[in-house]
C-alpha cells in the first residue's frame, strides 16, 4: 500500500480490525458512547487497548484521533495555537478542539505520561458540561453530539509520578484490559502473525513464565503485542529463541541475568 | 635482595602468634623461599594472623609446599578461598581446605570449565520462578541434589562435563527434575511407606525414583521441549539407556501418569528391572519432605481457612452459617499438570480470590491434588495467629533465636584481601519509636527568622516557569519578535523563524536521602545539634519540592546493622515525621558500608534524574568487630565507589575536626564539608544543600 495523507478529523477506520472480544467491554463502550460519557482503558502496555478503540471507531463509524501523550504535551498541543501565515496570526485547532468539532472519538492514549497541567483541559469535557474552553480565543466549543472523550493508563507503573489524579480518573466510565486466556492469545497470534498453531502454543506458554517474573525482577510479563511481534520473526525464518530473544526478552529488561534467565526459559519452551 | 634467615623470620613472625605455636621449623622452611617468595609469605600469614591465627598458621605450615607445586597467582587464590571458607564455615572447613593441596590443585585444574553455584544463582533462580508452581528457593548442599518441596538443594561446585556451558545445563536439568518432582505431583503419596514395604526399602526408593524419572521426564519433554532436548544430549554423554520393558516405559511415559502409576509399576517390576542413576536426578529425601510438607499443609489449611473467613466477612457483616457455603469447582486446562484449575464457588456462585488466596490455593492443590471438603470452611472470626505471618519481625531477631528473616544482605569489602567478603552483613530495617514531644515546636520557635529566610531562599530555587521569546516554536505568538521581523523584511532582510513563546517548565527531579549517624557519639548536644538541622531542612524541603527520605543508621557487629525509617520517599513530612526526628536517639556504633549500600538500593527505587546521599556523621566508620581504621575507612570507600558507578552523587557533613585525615579519601576531595561549631549545624545543613543542588 502506498502512503496517503488523511486529515487528522477524517480518519475514519474502514475496515474492520482484527479484535477478540474478552468479555463484555464492547457493550460497555457502546453504552458509555450512547450516554455521553467519556472512557478510561486501564490495563498493561500491548494487551490490546489502541486496538480495541481501533475497533470501536470502526464500529461506531467516528474518526479516531489518536494523540500520544508525553511529558512535554502542553495545553496548545491539545487545543491550538496560532501560527503565522502571510504576515497574520493564523488560529489552528490542536486535535482535541478537531475532534470535538468533527464529533470524533479522541483516544489520549498512556494519558499518565502528559504533565499534570495539561490534563485539566480535558476536565470540562469530561463530565456533563462537554465543552472545551479556548482561552487564547475566548471562546468555548461545545462538542458535537458524536464527539467522545477515551484516555489510556497502565496502573503497573508504581511511580507516585505517574498515577493518575482523582480529579481526572472520577470522571470516566473504567474499563479494565489484562492479557487475554491462553486461548484466545494464542488465537490472536496465530491470526495476526499466521504461525502454525503448535508454536503459538508455546509463545503463549513462553509469556506465561515471564508473567511468572512480573515483581520478581521483570516490571512487565510479556505482552501479547510482543508475543505477535515474535510470531512474526518465527514465520519470516527466525529461529524461534532469536525471535523471542530480539522480540521479548531485550524488550522486557536490559539487566544481565535476567536476560539470561528468560533466554533460558524460551529455550526450555522451543 | 637477599633471602632472610630463619631467625630473622622467626623474629617477624613471633608477634602475630600465641607462644605455644611451635615457630622454627616453620622459619626454616621459610627461610629456603626467595625474597620474594618470603615476602609473598610474610604478607599473607599477617593478614591471616589478623583474622585467626591457628589459620594463618597452618597457613605458614603449608606455604613452603604450596610453592612448590603452585605458581604465586594459583596461591593467591589457595589463600583467599580459604579466607571465604573461614568466613562461612569457621576454622575447621579453611584448615581442610589449606591442608589438602591436592585438592585444591584438582578442582583448581579443572576451574576452566568448573561452575560454582554461586556464579548462577541469579539466572536460576529466575528461571526457575518463571516456571509455574510455588515459589521455591535454591540452596547449596553437601548433601546430595534434593528438594523439601520448598527449596532445592544443588551442589555447590560441578565439574563433571568438560565444557562450562554443559555443566551450566546440568545445574539446569537437576533443577528442572526437582520442580517437576514438585509440579506433576511426586510428593502426592507418602513415598517412604510405600518403599517400606518391599523387602529392600532402598532398592525399591532407588527403583521408584527411576520409574518417576521416567514419568516426569516425558511430562518435561512435553512441557519444555528445548530443555529436555539438552537433558537427552547429557544422558547420551553419561551413557544413560533405558532399561524398562516396553509396556511399562509405554504406561509412565503417557501425558495422563500420575504417581500412582509409578507405584503400580513399581509393584510390578520390584526385583526384575535394575534401576539406573541418572546424572540429573539426585535423590527422594522422604525425610526432608516429609517434615517441610506437614508443617506448610497445617500453616495453609489455616491460612486458607482464615481466607475464607476474611472473604466472606467482606459480603456479609456477620456471616450467618460457615459451613457448607464454598465448594471447589474442577475447570479444565490443558495448560495445567493435572489438566485442571480449581475454581472456589461461594453459594453456588464464582467467587474471584485475591492474589495471595490464590497462591495458597494453588499450593495446596500442589501438594494434595485437590481441595479436600475441611479445607472448605470458614474458620471462625479472631485474628492470624502471629506464627502464621510469613515475615518475622526484624526487631525480635536478638529476643528469640537468632535469624535472617526480612534482614538484608550484604557484601563487604576487604581492603587487604582484596576482595568481597561475601554475604558478609545482616541489616534490618527498623522504626524509630516516635516521641511527642515539645521538641519541634521548640525548635521552630528557636530558628523562627531562619526558616523564613530559608522558606524564600528555597522556593526561589523552585522549578519557576519561564518564558522563553523567540524561540522556532511555542504556545503563543511572540509579537515582539514578529514585529522586528517584519521591519526586517521591509529592509530586505532575512525574516527570523523565531516568533514563539515557549513556557518552559523547570523540573528538578532530584531525589535525596539524608542518612544520619545514630551511633552513640552522637549522645548530647549532637544528637540535638541533628535533630534541630532535620527539621530545619524537611521546612526547607517542603517549600522546595525535592523528594527526600531520611534514615538514621547504627548497628553493632556485622549481623546486627541497623538503620532506623524516620521519613522514606513516599512518606509525607507530617506530625509522625516530626514525632520520629524528635524519637532520634543515639544507639551503637558506626558501620557505614553496609548502610550506604542500602541506602544505595532505595535510591536506584526511585525515579528521579538526580540521586544524591548526604551524610551526615560525627566521626570515622566505627563497629565493635574490627570494623575500625583503615578497614572501616577502605570499606565505607568502597561502597560510595559502588554508589558512584551507579550515578549516585555522595556528600558528607561532619563535624569531626579531624574529618581532612580521611574524608577526601572517602568522598573525595571536593564532596564534604566539616563544620567546627556544632551549634551552628542546623544554619548550616539547609544551605548546604543548597548549594549542592544548584
Amino acid at each position: 500500500m502506498d502512503a496517503r495523507e488523511i486529515k487528522t478529523d477524517e480518519y475514519y477506520v474502514t475496515e474492520e480490525p482484527y479484535y477478540e472480544t474478552v468479555a463484555d467491554e464492547v457493550e460497555v463502550f457502546e453504552a458509555a458512547y450512547k450516554n455521553q460519557l467519556p472512557v478510561l482503558l486501564k490495563g498493561p502496555t500491548g494487551c490490546g487497548k489502541t486496538r480495541f478503540m481501533e475497533y470501536m471507531a470502526w464500529r461506531l463509524k467516528r474518526p479516531l484521533i489518536t494523540v500520544s501523550c508525553h511529558d512535554d504535551l502542553t495545553t496548545s498541543d491539545l487545543v491550538g495555537r496560532f501560527l503565522i501565515t502571510g504576515g497574520q496570526t493564523e488560529w489552528v485547532d490542536g486535535p482535541l478542539a478537531m475532534a470535538v468539532k468533527a464529533g470524533g472519538i479522541c483516544y489520549l492514549d498512556e494519558v499518565v505520561e502528559a504533565r499534570k497541567d495539561t490534563m485539566v483541559v480535558i476536565h470540562p469535557l469530561g463530565d456533563d458540561r462537554r465543552v472545551l474552553p479556548i482561552e487564547k480565543l475566548g471562546h468555548v466549543l461545545e462538542a458535537s453530539e458524536d464527539f467522545c472523550l477515551a484516555i489510556s493508563y497502565n496502573p503497573g507503573y508504581q511511580s507516585v509520578l505517574k498515577d493518575l489524579k482523582q480529579s481526572t480518573r472520577q470522571r470516566f466510565i473504567a474499563l479494565e484490559f489484562d492479557y487475554p486466556t491462553a486461548e484466545t492469545e494464542q488465537k490472536i497470534i496465530e491470526k495476526e502473525s499466521g504461525i502454525e498453531p503448535e508454536m503459538a502454543r508455546r509463545l503463549v506458554k513462553f509469556a506465561k513464565m515471564t508473567r511468572n517474573l512480573k515483581g520478581n525482577g521483570l516490571d512487565e510479563g510479556a505482552s501479547t503485542r510482543l508475543l505477535v511481534h515474535a510470531a512474526k520473526l518465527m514465520v519470516t525464518g527466525i529461529a524461534p529463541v532469536t525471535a523471542c530473544r530480539s522480540a521479548i526478552a531485550q524488550a522486557l529488561t536490559d539487566e544481565a541475568d535476567m536476560l539470561a534467565a528468560v533466554d533460558e526459559l524460551s529455550g526450555s519452551v522451543f | 635482595m637477599e633471602a632472610l634467615d630463619a631467625q630473622s623470620i622467626e623474629a617477624l613472625f613471633e608477634p602475630w602468634f600465641i607462644s605455644y605455636q611451635e615457630l622454627e621449623a616453620p622459619s626454616v622452611a621459610v627461610s629456603k623461599l626467595n625474597r620474594q617468595q618470603q615476602d609473598f609469605a610474610l604478607r599473607w600469614v599477617e593478614v591471616l594472623s589478623g583474622m585467626n591465627d591457628e589459620l594463618a598458621y597452618q597457613c605458614l605450615l603449608n606455604i613452603p609446599t604450596a610453592f612448590a607445586r603452585m605458581p604465586e597467582e594459583t596461591i593467591e587464590q589457595w589463600i583467599v578461598q580459604a579466607m571465604d571458607l573461614y568466613d562461612r564455615k569457621g576454622l575447621m572447613g579453611s584448615v581442610r581446605h589449606l591442608v589438602d593441596i591436592d585438592n585444591f590443585i584438582a578442582l583448581y585444574e579443572k576451574r576452566l570449565y568448573s561452575l560454582y553455584l554461586d556464579e548462577v544463582t541469579e539466572v536460576l533462580s529466575r528461571f526457575i520462578h518463571g516456571l509455574s508452581g510455588r515459589s521455591l528457593k535454591l540452596a547449596q548442599s553437601d548433601q546430595g541434589i534434593f528438594t523439601d518441596t520448598e527449596t532445592l538443594f544443588l551442589p555447590e561446585i560441578l565439574h563433571e562435563l568438560p565444557e562450562r556451558q554443559d555443566n551450566f545445563i546440568l545445574y539446569k536439568a537437576m533443577l528442572v527434575h526437582q520442580w517437576a518432582q514438585l509440579w506433576f505431583g511426586t510428593w502426592r503419596v507418602d513415598i517412604a511407606s510405600i518403599t517400606n514395604a518391599y523387602p529392600e526399602p532402598k532398592k525399591a526408593l532407588l527403583l521408584f525414583h527411576y520409574l518417576e524419572l521416567t514419568r516426569l521426564d516425558a511430562r518435561t519433554a512435553h512441557e519444555l521441549p528445548g530443555l529436555y532436548r539438552e537433558m537427552v544430549r547429557l544422558k547420551k554423554h553419561f551413557k544413560e539407556d533405558c532399561t524398562l520393558e516396553t509396556s511399562h516405559r509405554e504406561k509412565l511415559t503417557a501425558l495422563s501418569a500420575t504417581v500412582q502409576d509409578s507405584v503400580a509399576v513399581l509393584a510390578e517390576c520390584y526385583g526384575k528391572t535394575e534401576p539406573i542413576q541418572c546424572c540429573y536426578q539426585g535423590v527422594l529425601n522422604t525425610d526432608a519432605v516429609r517434615e517441610t510438607q506437614t508443617l506448610r499443609l497445617e500453616k495453609e489449611k489455616r491460612i486458607f481457612r482464615m481466607g475464607l473467613f476474611d472473604e466472606l466477612s467482606e459480603i456479609e457483616e456477620t456471616p450467618e452459617r460457615l459451613n457448607e457455603r464454598f465448594s471447589a469447582q474442577k475447570i479444565e486446562d490443558s495448560e495445567a499438570p493435572d489438566g485442571f484449575t480449581m475454581m472456589l464457588e461461594l453459594d453456588g456462585k464464582p467467587m474471584p480470590l485475591p492474589e495471595s488466596m490464590k497462591t495458597t490455593l494453588n499450593s495446596i492443590v500442589q501438594d494434595l491434588g485437590d481441595i479436600p471438603p475441611e479445607y472448605l470452611e470458614a474458620a471462625g472470626p479472631g485474628a492470624y495467629p502471629a506464627e502464621l505471618l510469613e515475615k518475622e519481625d526484624p526487631a525480635n531477631v536478638w529476643t528469640g533465636t537468632y535469624h535472617e528473616e526480612g534482614a538484608f544482605i550484604y557484601n563487604e569489602w576487604d581492603f587487604q584481601r582484596r576482595h568481597y567478603k561475601k554475604n558478609w552483613c545482616a541489616l534490618r530495617e527498623l522504626e524509630v519509636t516516635p516521641v511527642y514531644d515539645d521538641f519541634v515546636q521548640k525548635t521552630l520557635n528557636k530558628h523562627h527568622g531562619l526558616i523564613i529566610s530559608l522558606r524564600k531562599t528555597f522556593e526561589a530555587l523552585r522549578g519557576e516557569d519561564k518564558n522563553l521569546k523567540r524561540q522556532p516554536d511555542g504556545e503563543t505568538i511572540d509579537i515582539d519578535a514578529l514585529v522586528e521581523a517584519y521591519a526586517d523584511k521591509e529592509l530586505g532582510m532575512e525574516m527570523t523563524q523565531n516568533l514563539f513563546v515557549r513556557r518552559h517548565k523547570v523540573d528538578r527531579n532530584i531525589a535525596v536521602l539524608f542518612m544520619v549517624d545514630m551511633s552513640g557519639s552522637t549522645k548530647g548536644w549532637i544528637n540535638d545539634a541533628e535533630r534541630e538541622s532535620l527539621i530545619l531542612l524537611c521546612e526547607a524541603l517542603e517549600s522546595l519540592g525535592d523528594r527526600y527520605a531520611i534514615y538514621g543508621f547504627s548497628g553493632n557487629t556485622r549481623k546486627r546493622c541497623e538503620i532506623y525509617k524516620i521519613k522514606s520517599f513516599s512518606e509525607r513530612y507530617d506530625n509522625d515525621v516530626k514525632a520520629k526526628i524528635s524519637g532520634i536517639k543515639a544507639q551503637d556504633y558506626t558501620r557505614m558500608g553496609v548502610a550506604i549500600r542500602h541506602f544505595s538500593k532505595l535510591l536506584l527505587e526511585v525515579d528521579a534524574k538526580v540521586r544524591m546521599l548526604v551524610t551526615l556523621s560525627d566521626g570515622k566508620p566505627d563497629d565493635y568487630d574490627n570494623y575500625r581504621g583503615q578497614y572501616g575507612i577502605e570499606d565505607t570507600r568502597q561502597a560510595l565507589v559502588e554508589a558512584r558507578r551507579n550515578h549516585i552523587h555522595s556528600f558528607c557533613i561532619t563535624i569531626d575536626e579531624t574529618a581532612n585525615d580521611y574524608l577526601p579519601h572517602m568522598y573525595g576531595a571536593a564532596n564534604y564539608i566539616v563544620i567546627d561549631d556544632v551549634p551552628k549545624l542546623p544554619l548550616k545543613v539547609s544551605d548546604i544543600y543548597r548549594k549542592l543542588t544548584t
